[in-house]
């Protein structure tokens, strides 16, 4: 009995390992069909709820939404074909591929709601297609503010940051600049940037330069906060063993404190990026004629909200490409800091 | 070669060190950590401190490395008396306190970058990298290293700056029994290559036996010297030779009694 057991033991564990192989497989298997099909299948609803919405409503020129819609099919079904070949391809689709999907079937549900039962009023929420036809038709004048916009926030956020490390590491550092400066800081701090906009509009030359100064000041204030915190919660051992090994002020300061500090800098970076995007916006709308927050005003002046929604979308686009810039820059810098902390 | 730093200049001389802390419930009040501590070690010598915790050990070897000032008393390396910390008093505490944001090439060579001069003395890096057994390390971050490896690249770090004197603040009192036996005789290797002072302050008694050439004994609040004990055996030591034994029982005995008297 027990001589029979020991010796079928094996085969039934080699016939459970088959068994979890054909798991497996099965498993690929049916995840392989997820990795391509979602996007297409999603793309063709869309395709299919446009023709049909458009055929009801005629009159709107919406030829370029359908281009768009077709094209990204043949894309997808190229990538379909193509990660059959492409691993790493595979990978990235199946991680992407719902995400895409998800969107397309949002335009979807858009088009239904908008152009499709006029769930919505009209001309306040105009459907996806007349939305990328604005798109498409204002693009020079879009690139343009987008263009604008980039060059002021840039100029703001970078003059913000410098400000903000400089006065950040001197409070953070120096006991008598604590002192006076942290009143200040707490006093001034806390004002949003856009409530100095009337007498930013008053003392200024050009609308320009003070957008750019509001911004830096949106900027300045969390980057010093979050700076000055990091530098005096510096672990005092560090500094400790960097005297003992010979280091003078320079050291500490530049070597010790600030690179303890550079986890804390990095969350004052991300909230002055924040402050920026919305300090922007607004002074775009209120004084600079340039700029996406410009062009949101302007095309609402005109009731062009098709023109409106062409540039939140690409505001969007703007912000969160740079947001995620920010992201690679610290993921960069802090590779030290791998497995330690994760936000 | 790793220049042999035993010379007279490199004694050690602590005299009638008082120091005090304010108490926190009145600042006006201070509370004594040390009280007329005097110790002496000569050029190249292992000395260990144990005693009770609280015994003010960690504030000594604050005090000499000049991260504190005493009350009252003189501190000295050589002839020089200690103002603030300095290159020539390494210290290397429980926690290994590598800097995170460094590789541990760049954690070793900190000292010579600290002092600027890194550019004349940069094959040193390798050569403290080779003495601790790390080269393979050289890239690695410190979340990647395991105490014991920590341990030895902060040694190295210290070491790199020929101090006069080393410090040792339980050093290895955060590793397993295992690699701290065997860190014990890194640390006893890298003494015997360069005859550098040693203050070692330990909880271990058996690491004092087998490390040292005297032990200091410190009773509690306020620390002061209880005793001093010379161990006269042969290195390597046997932690089981029946010498090594007796001195054990005598020292635990004399640390009973210093904590029954100060209770």
């Amino acid at each position: 009995m027990l001589q029979e057991a020991s010796r079928r033991g094996p085969e039934i564990v080699q016939a459970r390992t088959d068994a979890t192989l054909a798991d497996v497989t099965a498993e690929q298997e049916t995840k392989r069909w997820r990795t391509w099909l979602p996007v297409p299948v999603a793309n063709f609803v869309c395709i299919a709820t446009h023709w049909f919405v458009s055929t009801t409503e005629p009159p709107v020129e919406t030829r370029s939404y359908f281009v768009f819609l077709w094209n990204f099919l043949a894309v997808a079904l190229l990538l379909a074909i193509a990660q059959l070949w492409l691993p790493a391809l595979r990978r990235r689709m199946r991680q992407m591929g719902p995400i895409f999907a998800g969107a397309l079937l949002t335009l979807c549900g858009w088009e239904l709601i908008t152009s499709g039962f006029h769930l919505l009023p009209l001309p306040y929420f105009p459907g996806p297609a007349a939305v990328f036809q604005s798109l498409i038709n204002d693009r020079a004048l879009l690139f343009d503010s987008t263009w604008h916009s980039l060059i002021l926030l840039l100029g703001g956020y970078a003059l913000g940051v410098i400000a903000g490390l400089i006065s950040g590491i001197c409070i953070g550092w120096s006991t008598p600049v604590r002192y006076w400066g942290m009143p200040i800081l707490k006093v001034v701090g806390p004002i949003p940037a856009t409530a100095w906009i009337p007498l930013a509009m008053v003392v200024s030359p050009s609308a320009v330069f003070s957008a750019a100064a509001l911004i830096a000041l949106a900027v300045w204030f969390p980057v010093t906060m979050l700076t000055a915190s990091g530098i005096s919660n510096t672990r005092a051992s560090y500094l400790d063993v960097a005297r003992t090994l010979g280091a003078g002020r320079r050291y500490l300061i530049f070597r010790v404190a600030i690179p303890a500090a550079l986890p804390s800098i990095f969350i004052g970076l991300f909230m002055g990026l924040g402050a920026s995007f919305l300090t922007l916006v607004v002074a775009e709308t209120v004084g600079v004629k340039s700029g996406l927050g410009w062009y949101v005003s302007w095309a609402q002046g005109w009731a062009e909200y098709g023109k409106v929604f062409a540039a939140l979308v690409i505001m969007a686009a703007f912000f969160s490409t740079i947001m995620t810039v920010l992201f690679k820059v610290r993921d960069r810098v802090l590779v030290w800091q791998k497995g330690v902390i994760k936000w | 070669m790793v220049v042999s730093a035993e010379t007279e200049a490199s004694s050690l001389r602590v005299h009638d060190i008082t120091k005090g802390f304010p108490l926190p419930e009145d600042s006006a009040a201070r509370r004594l950590a040390l009280d007329g501590v005097s110790l002496s070690l000569a050029a190249g010598e292992l000395v260990s401190v144990v005693g009770p915790s609280g015994c003010g050990k960690s504030t000594l070897l604050r005090l000499i490395a000049g991260l504190d000032a005493p009350d009252s008393g003189e501190l000295a390396v050589g002839a020089e008396s200690i103002t603030g910390p300095n290159a020539e008093r390494g210290l290397v505490f429980q926690d290994p306190n590598l800097f995170p944001w460094l590789t541990v090439r760049r954690n070793i060579e900190a000292g010579l970058v600290a002092r600027h001069v890194l550019h004349e003395k940069r094959h040193e890096v390798d050569e403290f990298m080779r003495l601790v057994g790390l080269e393979s390390f050289a890239d690695a971050y410190p979340h990647h290293l395991s105490g014991g490896m920590a341990q030895r690249v902060a040694l190295a770090r210290a070491l790199i700056n020929h101090p006069k004197v080393l410090l040792l603040d339980e050093p290895l009192g955060a590793l397993d029994a295992f690699t701290r036996m065997r860190m014990q005789d890194e640390v006893l290797r890298l003494w015997q290559a360069r005859r550098t002072t040693m203050l070692l302050v330990t909880h271990d008694i058996d690491e004092a036996i087998y490390m040292s050439d005297r032990i200091v004994i410190m009773t509690q609040r306020p620390g002061r010297i209880e005793r001093t004990i010379p161990v006269n055996l042969q290195r390597p030591r046997d932690r089981s030779s029946a010498e090594f034994l007796r001195l054990r029982s005598e020292i635990l005995e004399l640390l009973h009694f210093a904590g029954a008297a100060a209770a």
